[in-house]
């Protein structure tokens, strides 16, 4: 017998016959949806996040490549690198970035590894919504936009659509469905990296981003 | 220094209390029983001035706790089982310690075995079964008039009357009644006095430290006297607080105890049986 | 930076401890002032934060009750999860192992090593590998392994073992870190800024993210039915691990599984409050298999590693079985008195505080740790606050009662009857004869009172820090009989 099969054969010899019946998660989300609006949820993703040291800028559809331009000229990057064939990337492409060279994403990771480890300064992606009750972005890993995309420049621009914020995360997994197809990696991000493992000091820029800064399109244009 | 406060729920629900008794069963606990009486007897007395009556079974000993919480099951069974017979009557009993009703109303019935007749006896009496505290404040609905001198003192509250018992916050309602005594909150409150039966015994060094840091807590509140509803753990800190004058050369304690029935009966104008003697 | 640590030891194993040598580290511990203040320090700074995430009492009963369902749920079916696990995963790509043994375990990561010829293996946070002792297994077939999580990176370089389950270096202050690392990290000058410290460690072990060859980390939950391993952490080095190197492994114990996906929403949030008083950790990583065509980056090959190590003896157990639904969050010893006295190392195992005291056992056997059960006063702060209702008080008491036990043919638990010892039993027989005895116990306790005289002044334990007991010179029910 396999390893495998022994292990499962002293958990069957143990098995209740019938199983628990399955938890009722509604009974506890339920009597505790807000039924907040889009601005109120803005304002709780924000105060979340915020709090968790990102940096939130809210702007438009129109604007926020010029914004995007003046964060980056304002923290001196250098080089970005981002997903070219995305909507966001394919404005990007159009846009004019004074102080900033605009590098889309080519190729596999193996053949900009070097650059992206020491020579890009910082990285943007697209999200795919955000939580309002943690302040917690969410993001999908996709051709386009890789996983270290987020994860190894130093300061990592995030693009929010404000429409897309849910209340919680038991909202999301239900209501986009995440269990019928998840991508390679899904990953909910608040904040940038952190640690408090020296005498519980917190400490930001562990091995992840030092920064994070979110861009929010908010379509009803308030611009704060 | 930060005092983080723990839940204040005890893990169990909330319960409903019966009217007033004509009657109760008084359970005195086997530590009671031979070494702190006094603090029994002016429960009795307490209760009995409430016009209630008091059945005292001369044939209870121990609710079998010792044994049970060192490992020793079928001990705690035997002794257990012996004590089934007490309480015929559809009274209330009554128990002066936390972890003793906390052994009653939370674990005979499970430790009893397997046989479903003892279990249902075991589960009346659990159901029956009250704090003494959580029985002056929510039975009898004590409220004398507090004829004792401004004071001030400190509660400590036993682990298993906190968290099995949900009765912290009874303590402190009866002192807040008593219109002259004001109750002094000390750091780390809800932490073990570290006594734990056996365990000051097997690990005197660890309950050692736990004691001594609640000790020097106590005091810190600048409280006349330690009040508490649990016998153990007024005998583990005031035993130790004992320790500490006699290495110092204090005469007069620094932090005497006494048990809640004690205090408040004093307080009311009754007489304490260790006053007496 | 590229210089390497001077030393990656990892701590002596875990050896065999008798309960003489358990005893002793626990007198050492309890009696070191500097250690006694930083945990107290640190604990009542956890608790505090903890506290402040659970303002609402009804929401946090309720979640706790939801969270306890969804572990027990999940148990209760475990081994049709473990396979609906398994196929999902391989269906998505990831290859599924099997360990009864952290020998098996080993064997099998190293051999995945051996494939690619790995020189480094760069490791996320996992206390699994520290159970299984996986460094010292990689070192010892030339493997390089290497902490990356800030606080397992200081204690593998100073030659320790974590203390605390989710704060490893919680036992060190940023004095001694700073101190280690300007000895151990060359062209490291001394620094107790701890800004500066974390920039030093980013920097050694970007390095090491980016040449490692095979990333470890552990798995806070699988998820049966999409095939999906979570990892929580706030450095990021978690990701690092799992996306940068060419091969990624995951480690879990068997029980860290949940069926439904939505099953890990309530279970995250319980988690993160509980553990560090956080609303959110900073990732919440979810890894459904490997780099697919089209992908531009990812591990080329991701492995699960499905380790038992005694907790199917656990599970064989209707009551100690609840010891499986533990997620790993560290209230427990955050919230324990007796914890924040001794710290983490004096427990001689690899998850110390309450949850330590219950599992170890398992995986351990009991002769080793059956004194742990008896350092508790059960004063139920752990029980308390664990966020999936673990009766941790109540498991305590049974392992008292299996290390009691007459040595059985046939154990149930490996080291039953591990502190059998005929005189305390009988001790404890003669205890329930005059206990069960009223009429004997009558006479007992007169005799005590009336003779308390003669009551000795030393009593073991209790006398060396108090003053001792006595007996009244009547018992209650003299004083009962003698009222009005
Ligand atoms: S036993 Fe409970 S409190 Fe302790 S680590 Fe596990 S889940 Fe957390």
């Amino acid at each position: 017998m396999s390893a495998r099969d022994r292990i499962l054969t002293k958990l069957r010899a143990a098995q209740p016959a019938q199983p628990n019946a399955m938890p009722d998660l509604d009974a506890h989300y339920t009597p505790r949806v807000r039924g907040e609006s889009k601005a109120e949820r803005l304002a709780r993703f924000r105060t979340g996040i915020e709090s968790f040291h990102a940096e939130v800028h809210i702007s438009s559809e129109a604007d926020w490549p010029a914004l995007l331009a003046r964060l980056c000229a304002d923290k001196q990057v250098a080089t970005m690198l981002y997903g070219a064939d995305t909507p966001a990337g394919q404005r990007l492409d159009q846009a004019t970035f004074p102080a900033t060279t605009l590098r889309p994403w080519s190729g596999q990771v193996e053949e900009l590894k070097a650059d992206l480890f020491h020579r890009v300064d910082a990285g943007f992606t697209q999200t795919r919504g955000a939580i309002a009750e943690t302040g917690t972005l969410m993001l999908w890993s996709s051709e386009a936009e890789p996983r270290t995309l987020s994860l190894v420049p130093p300061i990592h621009f995030a693009l929010l659509d404000a429409d897309t914020i849910q209340p919680t995360f038991f909202d999301v997994l239900r209501t986009e469905n995440w269990a019928a197809g998840l991508p390679t990696n899904a990953l909910l991000i608040s904040g940038p990296s952190k640690t408090a493992d020296i005498q519980q000091t917190l400490a930001y820029g562990a091995h992840g981003p030092k920064e994070l800064v979110v861009i929010v399109i908010n379509a009803e244009g308030d611009a704060q | 220094m930060s005092n983080p406060v723990v839940s204040t729920h005890a893990g169990h629900q909330a319960r409903s209390y019966p009217s007033r008794p004509e009657a109760v069963y008084f359970y005195g606990t086997c530590l009671v029983d031979m070494f702190v009486p006094e603090a029994g007897m002016d429960a009795i007395t307490l209760l009995e001035r409430e016009g209630i009556r008091v059945i005292f079974p001369d044939n209870q000993t121990c609710c079998g706790q010792p044994a049970f919480t060192s490992g020793f099951p079928e001990e705690a069974r035997q002794v257990i089982a012996s004590q089934l017979d007490l309480f015929p009557g559809d009274y209330p009993i009554v128990v002066p310690s936390g972890s003793c009703g906390g052994m009653i109303r939370w674990h005979w019935e499970k430790v009893i075995g397997d046989d479903a007749a003892l279990q249902a006896r075991a589960a009346a009496i659990a159901a029956r079964t009250y704090e003494f505290a959580e029985f002056l404040l929510h039975v009898v609905g004590f409220s004398r008039k507090d004829e004792g001198p401004a004071t001030t003192v400190t509660l400590h509250t036993s682990c298993s009357a906190r968290r099995e018992m949900g009765t912290h916050l009874v303590g402190r309602e009866l002192l807040a009644r008593l219109g002259n005594v004001t109750l002094a909150h000390h750091d780390h409150e809800s932490e073990c006095c570290g006594f734990g039966g056996t365990f000051s015994l097997k690990h005197p060094d660890i309950s050692t430290a736990m004691v001594t840091d609640k000790v020097a807590a106590l005091k810190a509140t600048g409280a006349s006297q330690l009040v508490t509803a649990d016998c153990g753990c007024m005998l583990n800190i005031t035993k130790r607080a004992a320790k500490e004058d006699l290495d110092a050369g204090r005469a007069k304690p620094s932090l005497p105890g006494e048990h809640l029935a004690t205090f408040l009966l004093r307080r009311t104008g009754g007489k304490p049986a260790g006053d007496q003697q | 930076m590229s210089h390497q640590p001077q030393q990656q030891s990892s701590g002596q194993p875990i050896a065999f401890v008798s309960a003489q040598a358990l005893r002793a580290r626990m007198h050492d511990a309890v009696n070191d002032p500097h250690l006694r203040q930083s945990f107290r320090g640190a604990m009542d700074f956890l608790m505090a934060k903890r506290a402040a995430q659970f303002p609402d009492q009804d929401e946090l009963d309720s979640l706790r009750a939801l969270s306890e369902g969804i572990r027990q749920y999940s148990l209760s079916k475990l081994p049709d999860l473990l396979e609906q696990l398994e196929a999902n995963l391989t269906r998505n790509g990831v290859k599924v192992h099997w360990a009864e043994t952290p020998d098996e375990a080993n064997a099998i990561m190293l051999d995945i090593a051996r494939r690619h010829s790995a020189k480094l293996i760069v490791k996320g946070k996992s206390m699994v590998s520290e159970e299984i002792e996986f460094n010292h297994a990689m070192e010892a077939a030339g493997v390089g392994a290497l902490e990356s999580d800030m606080g397992e990176y200081i204690v593998q370089l100073a030659g320790e073992k974590p203390s605390h389950i989710i704060m490893p270096a919680i036992h060190q202050t940023k004095q001694q870190i700073a101190k280690l690392f300007a000895e151990k990290i060359p062209g490291v000058d001394y620094t107790d800024n701890v800004d500066a410290l974390i920039r030093i460690g980013r920097n050694v072990l970007r390095d090491k993210f980016e040449s490692a060859d095979i990333g470890l980390s552990g798995v806070n939950f699988a998820v049966a039915e999409t095939g999906t391993l979570c990892l929580v952490e706030n450095e990021g080095n978690g990701r690092m691990c799992t996306t940068v190197p060419k091969v990624h492994i995951a480690i879990t114990g068997i029980e860290k599984i949940v069926e439904k996906l939505e099953h890990v929403a309530p279970l995250y949030s319980i988690l993160t409050r509980s553990a560090t008083g956080q609303a959110v950790s900073t990732y919440f990583n979810m890894i459904s298999g490997p780099r697919k065509a089209g992908d531009k980056d990812g591990p080329e090959e991701v492995h699960l590693v499905l380790l038992d190590n005694g907790r199917s003896q656990a599970y064989a157990d209707e009551q100690l079985r609840k010891t499986l639904q533990c997620i790993r969050c560290g209230a427990c010893m955050n919230h324990c008195p007796v914890y924040t006295r001794i710290g983490g190392h004096a427990y001689g195992t690899t998850y110390p505080g309450p949850i330590g005291k219950i599992i170890s056992p398992h995986l351990m056997g009991l002769e080793q740790t059956h004194l742990l059960a008896t350092a508790s006063s059960l004063c139920g702060a752990c029980g308390e606050v664990c966020p999936v209702k673990i009766p941790i008080p109540e498991l305590l008491i049974r392992l008292r009662g299996e290390a009691n036990s007459a040595p059985h043919a046939n154990p149930a638990m490996v080291g039953q009857g591990a502190a059998y010892d005929p005189k305390i039993s009988f001790v404890w027989r003669m205890w329930a004869r005059l206990y069960a005895r009223p009429a004997t116990y009558r006479a007992f306790s007169w005799l005590a009172t009336r003779f308390r005289a003669l009551t000795p002044r030393k009593q073991s334990g209790w006398t060396a820090a108090r003053t001792p007991l006595q007996p009244a010179s009547r018992r209650l029910r003299d004083m009962v009989k003698d009222r009005r």
